[in-house]
């Protein structure tokens, strides 16, 4: 079957004469950088709004345009904010907020990474018999609206005496954080390589040795990328806060939205604005000297298992 | 006495699941067919919550407005989104810089969002005054007070903030695409928009599948920036599922039926997920055990 | 079938010159093999001959006309890639013919074409299947019909087989060949493996850091290689050298291992190379060694030798054992030996 096939000529057009080099500016190119350009300014404009309201005096927000510039700039409204203004009972500014956040995202950050770091390296290591199933109820339960298990959590915790207190807002976050968490160093220490364990297992590591000498100090990586998305979570929860933290812990989301929804009288956007800004001003200076971090984190658990 | 050590280790998460995901589930099914109102109670009545909730005018607007708001926050997020990352991938010149713009809205709480986004749409000294003044005097833009528009509000401002999202996600996806896929599409000679419609977008079905999912629990648990941007109003035009059953829950005292309603609010979070992960589990199963 | 002249061709990527003013001409109908280690720009030169890097300077012509300005698909060529990069969500037969749907080729000839491909690969029974579905010698047919049902002038393959176990590769390598001869296109093949530039080149051309070592048939780069480098590239196990230098009688000496060649060489310094097949044990040769390592191959062995401190490898055939530490003599076919300036590498 080696017959010689003719083949029909190269159907070739391209002239002689020079074609057109793909130039940097054609009009699609242009189009693009519009495009993007314009989704920019989209995307800061609620940003730049902030910053500028809280740095102007009333009278300039009540008589000029929202997107102005400050014509007389003043920190103000931040002082206010921070220190005065009006959180429910007390009038000492959202700084209390701001505490009680940090009291709670502290331990509602170490504890469920050590919780998802120990959940995972089980499951990938040791795959203990139906841990696999249970971590699939797990995840399914990362889905379910918070709604359908707040009340019976109430009165379990009501019920142990610790509802409305910082270890119950702290065991809350826990419950909640745990399938990411677990997904998060479950998914990384499948990715190390299995002979690593078996090499310590031969060497007589028990579960906890290996975990606390061979993977824990391997899982530095990771456990960056877990605690930022854990802090942002927590620090931007609001619901949560709101009904297990008690009235001395509550959070700065919950205080804010006291401080903005619940006042009589005039209502001073500028103090808003600054109380807004302080209260994400946490999660996004974290996002934006970790970027590539918080980033991989969403990857990484966005690709549920 | 050493295999039992990796069983105690996951106590915590069986704990978890047995108590505060499984536990609560059924004790909220349970008082979703009790006569509870202030305090759980007893006593049974079967379904009829189940029909005083669909009697329920402001549970059916909340219903109404979910559907409305889930299907044009899905959407315009997976278009915006998809866009974005297309036009990030061509090759631009401060692509790290877009991103951080694009992606910074998530860092944002849902109460932030819902305030700033408040303040910018207040009709007179939102938005629409900057544009008055531009000569356009009659402007304005009102629909946070207008019965019927309160809820594209929301959806503006969350699309705000979930886009970005999205476009990372969508980013990553098209960056895990072989390269020599674009090569030989150039020698074919396909037009990009092409590649991207017949060939790219089947490729990255599960990725838009995930997304699709993120999206619509989000959808579903709906409810921070509601209470920051419009609590509910005006009135309760804009009423959302998870609002109602938390107003029921603490402020109206009516357990049982917002335990109704909380079932309810299972129902479509289940229906997304029984379909996903049993395709996962069938694509794992046929690539042998992933 | 086309031919391709590429003249005084100059890639720059990234600020870094790849290619530096490259000329080449490449006959219609022939064969020609790019090889050379990773880094040697030979994957490079063949994307720019593809279009899908632009040339920073020098011109590239196929079939007679000027492409260096012009779009991939517009250049006449096909292009077989070494991921395959199939359209994972498209079948058999949508692959093949996709970029003629582009191109607005009418049906009837797009359906020619492609049972004109797949009846050559053999790909009739896979052409409803999607890739997933396909073996990998499959999946590179499949990438070779796509790339034939262009009826281009010139075929473009970039390491094509190196995705595929050694048997299948043998396989394929051997398919590829009756695929020239049958086709008769110009071919111009990348690979960094010298068994598949042997046995598919009309011509080779060795590439070392953008630069051409050598362009050859395969017996030239193989008996006569240009420099050192060419020289150890081709063959294995690889060409022996020894540091050395020849005297005013056109000996070659290196310490106890003397030879007297046959072609006159300049005297003074030297670097001879010798290839394992041309040292031969031999009870009454000029030189002795001893054994140090015995590699049975099967159908031959591979000795190393210690030859008052240099060691020599040697290919044995027949039915003689060796065992190591055993002391024997050997010759070196003189007539087939190389000589390398040390200092250039290049051939003297």
């Amino acid at each position: 079957m080696m017959a010689q096939t003719t083949l029909t000529p190269p159907l070739v057009h391209a002239p002689v004469a020079v074609l057109a080099r793909r130039r940097r500016f054609t009009p699609a190119r242009i189009g693009i950088y519009v495009f993007l350009f314009g989704a920019a300014l989209f995307f800061l404009l609620p940003l730049y709004v902030m910053l500028v309201t809280s740095l102007k005096g009333m009278d300039e927000i009540r008589a000029g345009s929202i997107l102005a510039l400050p014509v007389e700039w003043t920190i103000e409204p931040w002082r206010q904010a921070w220190s005065q203004v009006c959180t429910g009972a007390s009038c000492e500014g959202i700084r209390g907020g701001f505490w009680n956040s940090v009291a709670i995202t502290v331990p509602s950050t170490i504890l469920p990474i050590l919780i998802g770091a120990i959940n995972g390296y089980a499951l990938s290591f040791w795959r203990p018999r139906g841990a696999n199933l249970l971590f699939g109820v797990l995840l399914a339960g990362a889905f379910i609206p918070v709604q359908v298990m707040i009340y019976p959590l109430v009165r379990l915790l009501a019920g142990a005496g610790i509802f409305g207190s910082l270890p119950a807002i702290v065991l809350v976050h826990l419950v909640f954080g745990m399938p990411v968490m677990t997904l998060l160093f479950r998914n990384y220490y499948a990715s190390l390589p299995q002979e690593l364990f078996h090499a310590a297992r031969i060497d007589g590591g028990g579960f906890w040795r290996i975990f606390l000498h061979v993977v824990l100090p391997l899982s530095v990586p990771i456990i960056v990328v877990a605690a930022i998305m854990q802090v942002t979570g927590v620090w931007n929860d609001y619901i949560l806060g709101l009904v297990f933290a008690g009235r001395d812990n509550l959070p700065m989301t919950v205080q804010l939205n006291n401080v903005i929804n619940t006042t009589t009288g005039t209502r001073l956007y500028n103090v808003n604005m600054a109380a807004t800004i302080l209260t994400a001003l946490v999660p996004l200076a974290l996002y934006f000297f970790s970027g590539r971090w918080f980033v991989r984190g969403i990857a990484a658990g966005a690709v549920k298992g | 006495m050493r295999a039992a050590t990796p069983y105690a280790a996951l106590l915590p998460m069986a704990l978890t699941v047995i108590v505060a995901y499984l536990g609560t589930m059924l004790w909220t099914l349970r008082t979703s067919f009790t006569a509870s109102r202030t305090f759980p109670s007893d006593k049974f009545i079967g379904i009829t919550q189940y029909t005083r909730l669909f009697d329920n005018e402001r549970w059916m607007l909340s219903l109404h407005n979910l559907a409305v708001y889930g299907l044009l926050f899905i959407l315009a997020c997976l278009v915006i989104g998809f866009l974005l990352a297309v036009f990030i991938d061509q090759n631009v010149s401060g692509e790290g810089v877009l991103r951080t713009v694009f992606l910074y809205p998530y860092a944002m709480s849902f109460v932030a969002t819902g305030l700033v986004w408040q303040w910018l749409l207040t009709p007179g000294t939102g938005i629409d005054g900057s544009i008055a003044a531009l000569g356009f005097p009659d402007f304005v833009f009102d629909w946070i007070v207008d019965q019927d528009l309160a809820i594209y509000t929301i959806v503006i401002a969350t699309v705000w903030q979930s886009a970005g999202l999205v476009m990372a996600l969508m980013l990553a996806g098209l960056r895990g695409i072989d390269a020599d896929i674009w090569k030989a599409a150039r020698l074919d000679g396909i037009p990009a928009w092409r590649v991207y419609v017949s060939i790219i977008l089947p490729m990255l079905w599960p990725t838009v599948a995930t997304v699709f999912l993120l999206l619509a629990t989000s959808v579903v648990k709906l409810y921070d920036a509601v209470v920051a941007m419009t609590q509910g109003g005006p009135g309760t035009a804009s009423e959302v599922p998870a609002k109602f059953i938390m107003d029921h829950l603490f402020l109206r005292s009516n357990i049982g039926l917002a335990s109704a309603g909380a079932i309810m609010l299972l129902v479509p979070v289940l229906a997304l997920l029984a379909p996903y992960a049993y395709a996962r589990s069938r694509r794992n199963r046929e690539r042998g055990h992933a | 079938m086309a031919n391709v002249h590429l003249r005084k061709l100059s890639i720059t990527l990234g600020g870094k010159p790849i290619i530096r003013e490259l000329d080449l001409q490449v006959e219609p109908g022939e064969f020609l093999v790019l090889l050379g280690p990773s880094g040697c720009g030979k994957s490079t030169l063949l994307h720019s001959i593809a279009g899908l890097i632009d040339a920073s300077a020098g011109s590239i012509e196929i079939g007679g006309q000027d492409m260096t300005l012009a779009d991939p698909s517009e250049r006449g060529i096909g292009m077989v890639f070494q991921s395959y990069a199939l359209y994972p969500t498209m079948t058999v037969k949508d692959n093949m013919s996709f970029g003629l749907k582009m191109a607005g080729t009418p049906k009837a000839e797009i359906a020619r074409r492609v049972e004109r491909a797949a009846g050559m690969l053999q790909l009739d029974a896979l052409l409803s299947r999607k890739p997933a579905q396909l073996s990998g010698g499959q999946r590179q047919r499949v990438a070779i019909g796509r790339a034939l049902v262009r009826e281009a002038g010139v075929f473009l393959f970039d390491e094509p087989l190196s995705n595929l176990d050694a048997k299948l590769r043998a396989e394929l390598r051997r398919e590829l060949k009756l695929l020239h001869a049958r086709l008769g296109s110009t071919m111009i093949y990348v690979t960094h493996d010298q068994v598949e530039a042997m046995t598919l080149a009309s011509r080779i051309v060795v590439m070392q850091g953008g630069v051409v070592q050598q362009i050859g048939t395969p017996a030239d780069v193989y008996e006569r290689p240009a420099n050192r480098f060419v020289a150890g590239f081709l063959g294995a196990p690889a060409m022996n050298f020894i540091d050395g230098e020849v005297d005013l009688h056109n000996r070659f000496h290196a310490g106890s291992l003397a030879l007297a060649l046959q072609a006159p060489m300049p005297a003074g310094p030297a670097t001879l190379g010798v290839r394992p097949e041309h040292v031969h044990p031999d009870e009454h040769g000029p030189l002795a060694g001893t054994v140090t390592l015995v590699e049975p191959m099967g159908n031959h062995q591979v000795l190393w030798l210690d030859c008052g401190g240099h060691v020599l490898s040697a290919i044995v055939h027949g039915p003689e054992r060796f065992t190591a530490g055993q002391g024997l003599r050997f010759g070196i076919d003189a007539a087939r030996v190389s000589l390398f300036d040390p200092a250039s590498g290049a051939r003297l």
